[in-house]
């Protein structure tokens, strides 16, 4: 328990230690431990900056695709309707046109009809004229009565 | 001559003298007076040990990285990290410029020198004693000079600060009227301006002596709380020592309460250079805080 000159000589050495930790263990530590938490600092911002806009991004890609699907329904509706309307009009156009050739046939029809009233018509005539010629071959001169045969087929 | 000495000494080889043995000093004199003496195991010992601890992380916070830290630069970080905490929580100023670092040194520092405490006492001894020291403490924190060298550094640091912080003037005035503080002097021809008349000198010497015993017994209990610690545990440990040597049942417990001892030791040599590190920066801390 005496104190002596070591007393001087620690203190001595405790002052350069002093100096040495502050002048070169304190400093560079100190560097490198507050960079590399304003690195992770930043790292962590990136982060939750990441992950708000991954939020952002996956409501727009919602709303994107509800509007695509909405697109899609309304287009697919928008063709039904058009498809019906074109088999309607398709309908429509087949019975008019269906009508149309009966009409044709039906008209078609009738021209025959009269043209073979007006063929047998004519060939009945002759045959009259002729049944008549054989009959009356003497009394009636054909060039004389032909009027009046021809008035006569044509009221038949 | 050393060796006539020790051969004196392994001649009466008693008890006491096996104590006085381990607990003296290579002392040398360095000049006339008995205050002329230099601890040349102290010093030797302490400055190594100083090198050695602040060497080693000077060496590792050198090649400091920011990116990943490899292990030994992660476990300097982490007492980095403890250090400054705890100055942090204490000292509210730029802690960065001298007051954390100096806690670095003295918390590393003084673990360093009690840890000391663990090498083998007689073992040790004769390693010393082999290359030629016939005496040679192994713990610097168990002479008084080492433990009182640093408190008195912080104490006339702490005066320092207190200077700087609140200049000459501030830290006379403190000196004086706090912490019981002052009575107003500027009333006159009033009852309270006489009664501050008279009060006033009191007060004075009251804070006075206060701050007197203040300033007295902080370097005294911070330097004797290490000491008497460390060299308790050095006397315990020449203590089983001793025992060890009375016979195969005393070489058996004797190991067995040492290696007890040992362990418990490590808490006292941590706690130790902890309390000594906390209160070097709470007695800064308050230099700078004004009553």
């Amino acid at each position: 328990m005496n104190i002596n000159f070591t007393l001087i000589a620690q203190a001595i050495a405790f002052a350069v230690l002093i100096w040495f930790t502050v002048k070169f263990v304190w400093p560079p530590l100190l560097k490198a431990i507050e960079a590399r938490q304003k690195e992770i600092a930043d790292g962590l911002a990136a982060a939750s900056e990441g992950r708000s806009a991954l939020e952002v991004a996956a409501k727009k890609s919602e709303v994107t695709l509800n509007e695509a699907k909405q697109k899609a329904s309304e287009i697919i509706g928008q063709a039904e309707k058009r498809a019906s309307q074109i088999v309607e009009e398709a309908k429509g156009n087949a019975k008019v046109e269906g009508e149309r050739i009966l009409a044709g046939a039906k008209a078609e029809i009738d021209q025959e009809v009269n043209r073979a009233k007006e063929g047998l018509r004519a060939q009945v005539s002759s045959l009259a004229v002729a049944g008549a010629e054989k009959i009356l071959r003497k009394e009636i001169d054909a060039k004389a009565h032909s009027d009046m045969l021809s008035k006569l087929a044509a009221e038949l | 001559m050393a060796t006539e000495h020790a051969q004196q000494a392994e001649h009466a080889l008693t008890p006491s003298s096996y104590i006085q043995h381990h607990l003296s000093f290579n002392a040398q004199s360095v000049g006339d007076g008995s205050f002329w003496t230099l601890h040349v195991d102290t010093l030797a010992m302490s400055v190594v040990l100083g090198l050695l601890v602040m060497g080693l992380v000077w060496w590792i916070a050198r090649g400091a990285t920011v990116a990943v830290p490899t292990k030994r630069q992660a476990f300097v970080e982490l007492v980095f990290g403890f250090v400054d905490e705890q100055v942090k929580n204490i000292f509210h100023g730029d802690r960065h410029s001298f007051i954390a670092p100096t806690a670095l040194t003295v918390f590393l520092w003084v673990f360093a020198m009690n840890a000391m405490d663990f090498l083998p006492v007689d073992i040790f001894a004769k390693f010393m004693h082999a290359i030629g020291f016939d005496t040679w403490r192994a713990v610097p924190t168990s002479d008084i000079n080492t433990t009182f060298a640093l408190a008195l550094a912080v104490w006339i640091l702490m005066i320092f600060f207190s200077i700087k912080v609140k200049g000459l003037g501030g830290w006379v005035h403190e000196l004086f009227c706090a912490p019981f503080g002052s009575a107003k002097l500027f009333k006159p021809k009033t009852f309270l301006g006489f009664v501050g008349l008279i009060v006033s000198p009191l007060l004075f010497v009251a804070n006075f002596a206060f701050n007197i015993i203040e300033y007295v017994s902080k370097p005294l209990s911070h330097s004797l709380r290490l000491f008497g610690n460390m060299y308790a545990g050095e006397v315990i440990f020449l203590l089983i020592g001793l025992w060890a040597a009375t016979g195969l049942t005393g070489t058996i417990f004797g190991a067995i309460l040492g290696a007890s001892w040992s362990i418990f030791h490590i808490l006292i040599v941590a706690l130790q250079a902890f309390i000594f590190m906390m209160l070097t920066v709470v007695y800064l801390a308050m230099a700078h805080e004004s009553h």
